[in-house]
């Protein structure tokens, strides 16, 4: 590995961080789509600052193009607060029209000079080696490197020392608010330091693609873990794996890198999504089988304890009355059985235990009394087996 | 708290409202408040849908900005008195998937005193779990707060309020979408508040258990319609004042 393929991973490696912390508390709050609308509408900003100081990796440039992004947030809450348009179209509205304002800036003023529409959409990673810090003639390494590092590391001093009002302000403004902890500061705060991160990585994976760095890997870490702390480091952790197997990723096919991340990103959480145990469509389809024949279950029950007459109870009422198909009846049948919650004596006919009984006297006084949710603790009392 | 009462007859005021108007979108939901709520009474807000019950409540704690009225606790600004106030919001305003447990909610009560940056230790904890256990909840500490019942999700907010140990607690219907056990037990510990000399206001949609539960009462639709003992005021007037000709109907509901 050459030292040039060395600091592309590592500068993809901090955008990844950088992009994930923000990320999460985005995805926490339903705001998945403005960091979509700030990603473009920091363009005009991007190019105004760039006239102004003829340096893409100037201080004064990300400011100024951060700002463009708070004015979006800005822009869609006051167009949202008329109460004329829902929130989704007043993001549809505003970020489009900065964004062509950035187009228009770079076709007519920029055509000749390092700085085009497709180098602020896709970026380009492979470059960045190439523009290095020189500190009083000393090489101190690529100047992304460092403008990302830095960014980086005042985002994690800000999460170190705000994390409890973060977390407050996300999971009730209303208690934040009240305890004096101003949500519109934090959420402000917020709303600023994503819009410096999106500026800050828009020259490793531009401007587009570093909203799938702060969605993606906070919404696969969502499906994965219940603790918020868990969900932050999983999140980071996904963007760096993203980052450093894209790159390699693109090195094999010599594709775009930026490209290949986000290739790495979607495929990440696509497994996640189908596979993730308890939140994972996979598990969630299982969970909605057995409940399904669960709750075939306590109707058999509850029939069979209304019921004494042996006609109710023979074994093909199930699929003559009760309706269900031959599968269906058989798995029930089976699965009564199997918890010791019937008998089936030699005539065909179905009695049910003193267990069988008892279980589903229980659930009928739940089921009365609106307490439905207690019904999955006692299965945990009385089933040998699941269904 | 007790020094105030030696100097007059006149019962101290926990909470004063003045002139208190609230609008959404210049259209008042809250019209000309005025409401004095004095010192250690059990108070339900009662009125119909619509009625501003929750937008009182928010506005006296600042979370919305009236259009025009003040708000005093204890004679001063809400902003120097956030440490003696405490409330639970509707258990449907927040997004109970958030990742976090039990026990992390409670703590977020003790966030207040402990101001900006300053982290929870070993005494907040403490706390919380006392406050847990005082709701009957300490089994479900590290519970994720997604996989609770409603009746304790909103015994989860009630400890939150506890281990805030204010002299007022405001409370937005804590009894929706619980359970009798759940309502029994938290009423009690309502009661048990008031024993303490606390204020307790809780805006209340069950008419029939005003009685039962509560010492004082606001009637409240858009304007003030009453305020006071319940024994005093709890009648057919206020009653079709606050609802209309039709109020017994809600009762049935």
């Amino acid at each position: 590995m050459s030292s040039a393929q060395l600091e592309i991973q590592l500068i993809a490696s901090l955008v990844a961080l950088a992009c994930a912390i923000p990320g999460t508390f985005l995805v926490l709050r339903k705001m998945a789509m403005i960091s979509d609308a700030i990603s473009h509408s920091i363009l005009p900003g991007l190019v105004v600052g760039f006239f102004i100081t003829q340096d893409l990796n100037s201080p004064l440039l990300i400011l100024l193009a951060a700002l463009t992004g708070v004015i979006t947030v800005i822009l869609v809450e006051q167009i949202q607060k008329t109460g004329l348009v829902k929130e989704d179209t007043a993001i549809g509205l505003v970020f489009p029209a900065l964004f062509s304002i950035g187009v228009i800036l770079i076709a007519k003023n920029a055509n000749d000079v390092h700085l085009d529409v497709d180098a602020v959409l896709l970026g380009e990673l492979a470059f960045a080696p190439f523009d290095r810090l020189t500190i009083s003639g000393v090489d101190v390494g690529p100047k992304s490197l460092w403008v990302i590092g830095t960014i980086l590391l005042i985002t994690i001093g800000l999460l170190m020392a705000f994390f409890k009002e973060l977390k407050l302000s996300t999971f009730d403004a209303g208690l934040a608010a009240s305890l004096g902890f101003s949500p519109v500061a934090i959420h402000y705060g917020l709303m600023t330091v994503s819009s410096i991160t999106t500026v800050g990585a828009f020259d490793a994976v531009g401007a587009i693609l570093v909203v799938a760095l702060m969605i993606a890997p906070a919404a696969a870490a969502y499906l994965l873990t219940t603790d918020l702390k868990k969900m932050l480091g999983l999140a980071m952790f996904f963007g760096v794996f993203s980052a450093i197997s894209g790159y390699w990723l693109a090195h094999w096919l010599d594709a775009s890198i930026a490209g290949s991340i986000t290739t790495m990103l979607g495929l990440l959480f696509l497994v996640i999504y189908l596979f993730a145990p308890s939140k994972g469509l996979i598990a969630v389809m299982y969970r909605e089988k057995q409940q399904k024949i669960e709750v075939s279950l306590i109707t058999f029950l509850l029939h069979l304890k209304n019921h004494s007459e042996a006609s109710e109870r023979h074994i093909n009422h199930l699929s003559e009355h009760i309706n269900w198909q031959k599968i269906r009846a058989k798995t029930v049948l089976d699965l009564a059985q199997k918890n010791n919650m019937i008998t089936i004596d030699k005539n065909q006919l179905v009695s049910l235990t003193d267990k069988g009984d008892t279980f589903t006297s229980l659930a009928i006084d739940y089921i009365i009394t609106n307490e439905d949710a207690q019904i999955e603790d006692m299965k945990d009392d009385f089933f040998l087996f699941r269904g | 708290m007790n020094e105030h009462k030696t100097q007059t007859e006149k019962p101290v005021m926990a909470v004063q409202v003045d002139d208190l108007t609230v609008a959404y979108n210049y259209k008042p939901v809250l019209w000309d408040i005025d409401l004095e709520i004095p010192e250690g009474v059990l108070m339900a807000i009662v009125g119909p849908n619509g009625a501003g019950k929750s937008t009182l409540i928010k506005a006296i704690l600042g979370i919305l900005k009236p259009l025009a009225g003040s708000v005093s606790i204890y004679g001063k600004p809400y902003d120097k008195q956030r440490d003696l106030v405490a409330y639970v919001p509707q258990k449907g305003s927040v997004d109970w998937d958030f990742p976090t447990t039990a026990l992390d909610v409670v703590m977020m009560g003790t966030y207040g005193s402990l101001g900006w940056i300053k982290r929870p230790g070993q005494k907040e904890k403490k706390a919380s779990l006392e406050a847990l256990e005082k709701v009957g909840m300490l089994a479900f500490k590290n519970r994720q707060i997604s996989q609770l019942s409603g009746g304790q999700q909103q015994r989860i907010f009630l400890a939150r309020a506890l281990v805030q140990d204010a002299a007022i607690y405001f409370m937005d219907e804590p009894f929706q979408g619980v359970d009798a056990t759940t309502e029994i037990a938290i009423i009690n510990i309502l009661k048990a508040l008031r024993k303490a000399n606390k204020t307790v206001i809780v805006v209340h949609h069950d008419l029939q258990t005003v009685p039962e539960y509560f010492d004082w009462v606001t009637f409240l639709n858009v304007k003030k319609i009453a305020t006071g003992p319940v024994k005093d005021i709890f009648n057919d007037d206020n009653l079709t004042k606050t609802y209309g000709i039709n109020y017994k109907v809600s009762i049935q509901k």
